[in-house]
């Protein structure tokens, strides 16, 4: 059973071994010698002769620079964005989590004549340890309170360190994933490099015009 | 002759590389030849079906990812109809062409993690498996532009979808769908005029196509016998009436055989994603929460829906009474029922055939224990 199946075979492997590599190199990449050169600033003629150890080591594919994964905007990563200043201690998002690992402890707070009552947060723990990550807690925040994260290195050794409380969450680096959150969409973010430091730049829904607040609030009761 | 020779008994499994999962044979061998299979399951069982019934409608669709974790999208697909079947809930138009384009695009990455691992079992190490599993990567990619995860979506949600595709979606689709026909020309070249592929598929494993139907099997199984069962044309679930797409048929119904549905199936996947593409329109993607609101109390009855998956007849049901999570809920699981028509095939073959026909069945243990 000779044919001509073999040789084709043959013809498309060959083509895939000279394509270029798709593999992504995380969590550092190769630069080769051409690379290290641009890194120290110099041009590669003159990095190979003022240091030739370095240069050798680049050249055997030592030398290495940290990278970045590629990923989209609305990435689920394993860590939560939370504004406090936002949330009312609804506990929405505890109540619509499949495995109820967000524990929310609410006081009540001032009263004010205009807004009428409040509640203040005394605890929110998420035990990012159980977590699964599905979004559900974010998508249910009425709020924009509470959003997914787009960092996942978030490896600890002791599954206590997991528990996140409402102040670690607070002082965390604020990289939001525009997951369930459209409004983060419209300017691209780059989880890598920006970093929302104050919450008015993470966008809310749009200000409802003073018809629809008559209506919901006037009309309607 | 006096002397009698005896049959060696072996385990095969849980943990072997080859039995894609958690799952144990204990097969009996005279010699070369397979004398007896027992298979042994229920490792990987984490009790799905019990615990959807503590978790709200919509919570259940996070469960459903984990039970055929090659084929979430379709999964969540089928969990959803029979949601919206039980509470009658009509869904938004752009919404089910996104769970339509989703799930065809899940059917081709299943099936050529499929393809991959069967050309692995046939020893083929390394070489058709990496094509495929790049070409995988692609249509992973656009599930994380899409919902955020790659592997456990959770994309789907009474009534359509959760968000709509962002704009850099479509052009990075249109762009996969070349590099998908591409590699699949590629698999085909390499694979389907091979020699050494001929000589250990075609023949091996012969199911006739009576006892598949006694069997219940469903899925390239049995369209690899020529039974013409395709639930995507012979009940067309959302808008399935509204593309075309060939019936991919072949008669032979050896090894061979559900490799070549499979792959042309794969074709026929980005016809459909094509004309979804097209037809397309713009619109919201799931019912606003006045209509639907987050916690769905379906009235008392039972709903039953099955979709054409990966594997065969995904069918999911339903009981509610009244409550705001499902009284019960019961998996038909393709993998399960394929599983078990396994003596079958074994019996009178060859130890070297054993794991290209186990490969040939495409399995997913996470489905068959749930
Ligand atoms: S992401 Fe899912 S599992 Fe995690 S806290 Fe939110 S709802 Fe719960
Ligand atoms: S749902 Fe949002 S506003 Fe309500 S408690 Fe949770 S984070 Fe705070």
């Amino acid at each position: 059973m000779i044919g001509l199946g073999l040789p084709r075979g043959f013809v498309v492997t060959l083509k895939n071994f000279i394509r270029p590599a798709v593999t992504e190199q995380y969590p550092d990449r190769r630069i080769g010698l051409f690379g290290a050169a641009k890194e120290a600033g110099m041009n590669p003629v003159r990095f190979l002769f003022s240091r030739p150890k370095e240069s050798f080591k680049a050249f055997v594919g030592l030398a290495t620079v940290p990278v970045a994964v590629k990923q989209s905007a609305r990435f689920r990563g394993n860590e939560f964005v939370f504004f406090e200043d936002r949330c009312t201690a609804c506990a929405s998002c505890a109540k619509y989590c499949p495995l109820g690992i967000i524990e929310i402890v609410s006081v009540p707070g001032k009263i004010d004549a205009q807004e009428g009552e409040s509640y203040k947060l005394e605890v929110f723990d998420i035990d990012i340890g159980r977590c699964m990550f599905c979004g559900l807690c974010v998508e249910a925040c009425p709020y924009d309170a509470l959003h997914m994260g787009t960092q996942f290195e978030r490896s600890k050794y002791v599954r206590d360190s997991l528990v996140i409380t409402k102040e670690e969450l607070g002082a965390a680096l604020k990289r939001p994933s525009s997951f369930y959150r459209p409004q983060f969409e419209e300017k691209t973010f780059d989880p890598f490099l920006e970093v929302i430091e104050d919450f008015h730049d993470a966008g809310r829904h749009e200000r409802p015009s003073a018809d629809e607040l008559k209506r919901k609030w006037v009309d309607e009761r | 002759m006096a002397i009698k020779t005896q049959p060696v008994t072996v385990n095969l499994g849980p943990q072997h590389p080859s039995t894609h999962g958690v799952f144990r044979m204990r097969v009996m061998f005279d010699g070369e030849e397979i004398v007896d299979v027992e298979p042994v399951f229920g490792y990987l069982h984490r009790g799905s079906e019990k615990l959807a019934e503590e978790r709200t409608y919509t919570q259940v669709v996070t469960l459903t990812d984990r039970m055929d974790y090659v084929s979430s999208m379709l999964n969540n697909h089928a969990y959803m109809l029979a949601v919206e079947k039980l509470a009658g809930i009509e869904p938004s138009p752009r919404g089910v062409w996104l769970r339509m384009i989703a799930s065809e695009l899940q059917r081709i990455a299943s099936h050529l993690v499929a393809t991959g691992f069967l050309l692995q079992d046939l020893g083929a190490l390394g070489t058709p498996l990496i094509y495929a599993m790049r070409e995988r990567e692609n249509i992973l990619d656009l599930f994380e532009m899409l919902c955020g995860a790659r592997i456990t979506n959770s994309y789907l949600r009474p009534g359509g979808v959760f968000m709509d595709a962002p704009d850099e979606f479509w052009p990075a689709l249109k762009r996969s769908l070349v590099d998908i026909l591409n590699t699949i020309d590629e698999l085909e070249t390499y694979l389907s005029g091979n020699e050494i592929v001929f000589s250990r598929t075609k023949g091996t494993a012969v199911l006739p196509p009576e006892l598949l139907i006694n069997a219940s099997i469903t899925g390239p199984m049995l369209r690899a016998s020529g039974v013409d069962w395709d639930l995507r044309h012979r009940n067309p679930y959302d808008y399935y009436d509204k593309v075309q797409f060939n019936r991919i048929l072949h008669t032979a119904s050896d090894n061979y055989a559900r490799y070549w549905v499979r792959v042309q199936e794969m074709r026929e996947s980005l016809k459909i994603i094509h004309q979804c593409v097209e037809q397309i329109e713009p619109g919201p993607v799931r019912p606003s929460f006045d209509e639907i609101p987050r916690l769905i109390r379906p009235p008392v009855g039972d709903a039953y829906v099955a979709i054409e998956g990966s594997k065969g007849e995904l069918g999911f049901y339903l009981v509610s009474d009244g409550g705001i999570s499902p009284y019960r809920m019961h998996v038909r699981a393709s993998s399960l029922i394929n599983l078990t028509l396994l003596r079958d095939m074994l019996i009178g073959g060859l130890f070297g055939d054993l794991f290209v026909t186990f490969g040939s069945v495409d399995l997913n243990m996470g489905e068959v224990d749930r």
